[in-house]
């Protein structure tokens, strides 16, 4: 579980990012953080790992204060992929790349190499296993990136920008992937823009703006919502524009799944043929 | 004429197996907004860098074909000669910009190419004009959003006034609003001063409805090129799990089931709703 008290959050050169964050996520919750550009939503998610430590308020990890932790005994248990996977990636091949933290966290020879091909493997890696990280393309070590957290297996995972330059079918398949944590109750945490990706996944939704919680609630409800949007600088999913433009012919506003609109739409056939 | 032409075009990076771009042949006409999209890995990034002359100069490697920009063999010169004519804009603005001021920055290319000084400013203020940041220009292009920062980075290459724009995910790390602003920026420079626009996307969502012409790659080849409604309607496009619109995708859904749509295949949420709201109202 992760609980952050009242958190406020100031940088050295005395840029006040997070102003009074309360928040609890609890164990197997999905959450997507959205937001403008510079609403703390990075910095807000670097404090679960203890990379960042409030300078007020608390953040408690699983009932324990980050502050009386250190970020290698967080980082076990809660496993942080970074916006720009250049700030993460260093090693000569993406197969040392995946197997550093592995290594560091003392699994066995026989476990790295397992765990090693496995991620490989899911992130669609395999080809690369012997290529260094910077002679691929940014979608490509995006991946790698994502590839050495998830092999350790963490509890909590969390994606800071998970869809930047990926395509649709790495996105399918990141999908699955987060699905597929669920049910095996995962917790998961990712800051995003990507609406149309949220609406896919329908999570619990946060939305930040000026270093503050402006909105919370279920995806449907709050992708739905032009005017909690529009502060937050998010537009509407495209099956929700189509919806906001029919409601004057009596269609319900809140539709983010495209399944569901079809359904709706060909029931208005209906009745008119009838 | 064809404002950019490659035949052939195969590049290999140094040190790589294969090669990025494989035979590539396409033909860009003046004026057009082009679109090129396909799988991560792909090889859309090294055709662009191919655009201005980055690969082979910069990059070195492998490089057999021919490609023509503006008339040049990009082969032949040097990148900064390619400057004039195609200007490029990458992801993340922040690698672009580096002066004190915003305006300052705007002015660097020009400055360089030796501008006067009455043309510098009536170039500059154009520029800052046209992609809505005049008032900020005294501010430092670090203090401002991300979203104004690639305002910057696209008003520094307008000032050059290149016959071509490149755009290689321009937007991708902006909130969704700002990148729709961007995109409108780079629209109305399209249509009004007929600057021809390449932009690379893998997010049609946001962009099929700005394009006339549809690139899809992949592995290294054009697997797709020509009319965005056509592609995007083909069952082709699906099995290469290019992302369709989902205006798109719900338009071919209700036409599978009946609903007696129009023909023109929807390329955003306005155009699928009014045709859903013309079958509606004429019952």
């Amino acid at each position: 579980m992760i609980e952050t008290e009242n958190i406020h959050y100031s940088y050295p050169n005395k840029v006040e990012a997070l102003k009074g964050v309360s928040l609890t996520i609890k164990d197997g919750e999905f959450v997507a953080i959205m937001g403008q550009n510079g609403a703390g939503k990075s910095t807000f998610v670097k404090h679960f790992n203890g990379l960042l430590k409030p300078s007020s308020g608390a953040v408690k990890i699983d009932g324990v204060e980050t502050t009386k932790s250190s970020v290698a005994a967080l980082a076990r248990n809660v496993g942080f992929v970074f916006q720009n996977p250049d700030h993460q990636l260093f090693s000569e091949t993406v197969e040392e790349e995946i197997a550093f933290a592995l290594k560091n966290f003392g699994f066995e020879p026989k476990v790295v190499e397992e765990r090693v091909t496995w991620a490989l493997n899911l992130l669609s890696l395999t080809q690369y296993r012997k290529t260094s990280p910077f002679l691929l393309s940014g979608g490509e070590r995006k991946r790698v990136a994502l590839a050495s957290v998830l092999a350790w297996n963490p509890k909590t995972l969390i994606l800071d920008e998970p869809t930047i330059g990926q395509d649709y079918e790495q996105k399918e398949k990141l999908r699955q992937f987060i699905m597929q944590m669920q049910t095996q109750k995962k917790t998961i945490v990712t800051v995003t823009h990507d609406v149309e990706f949220v609406a896919e996944c329908n999570p619990r939704v946060i939305l930040m703006k000026e270093g503050k919680i402006v909105a919370d609630g279920i995806g449907r409800e709050i992708l739905t919502d032009p005017a909690k949007l529009e502060l937050s600088s998010i537009v509407l999913p495209q099956i929700a524009q189509v919806f906001a433009k029919l409601s004057a012919f009596g269609f319900p506003k809140d539709i983010i799944d495209i399944y569901e609109a079809k359904t709706l739409l060909l029931q208005t056939k209906e009745r008119h043929s009838k | 004429m064809a404002i950019i032409e490659t035949k052939n075009l195969t590049y290999t990076y140094p040190g790589a197996s294969k090669p990025s771009i494989d035979d590539v042949s396409i033909k860009v006409e003046k004026g057009e907004f082009v679109l090129i999209t396909g799988p991560s890995g792909c090889g859309k990034t090294t055709l662009c860098r191919c655009f201005n002359g980055l690969v082979p100069h910069f990059y070195q490697g492998e490089i057999k074909g021919e490609i023509t920009v503006a008339g040049i063999n990009t082969l032949d010169h040097h990148t900064y000669e390619m400057a004039k004519h195609v200007g490029l804009v990458f992801q993340n603005p922040e690698n672009q910009l580096f002066a004190l001021s915003i305006e300052k920055d705007v002015a660097f290319g020009l400055e360089n190419m030796g501008t006067a000084r009455e043309v510098m400013r009536k170039k500059v203020d154009l520029a800052l004009n046209q992609t809505g940041i005049y008032d900020i220009k005294e501010r430092s292009p670090h203090e401002i959003s991300g979203g104004q920062q690639q305002r910057v980075a696209i008003a520094a290459v307008i000032a050059m006034s290149p016959e071509i724009i490149v755009l290689d995910e321009p937007t991708s790390f902006l909130d969704p609003l700002s990148a729709e602003k961007i995109f409108d920026v780079i629209y109305r420079l399209n249509k009004e001063q007929g600057i021809t626009v390449i932009l690379v996307e893998h997010r049609l969502d946001l962009t099929a409805k700005y394009t006339d012409h549809l690139i899809v790659m992949d592995r290294g080849t054009v697997r797709l090129e020509g009319d965005p409604r056509e592609i995007l309607s083909s069952e082709e496009t699906k099995l290469m799990g290019v992302g369709i619109p989902k205006a798109t995708l719900l338009y071919q859904m209700l036409k599978k089931e009946g609903l007696k749509l129009g023909d023109k295949t929807p390329l955003s949420s306005e155009e699928l709703a009014d045709e859903i709201m013309e079958v509606l109202s004429s019952k």
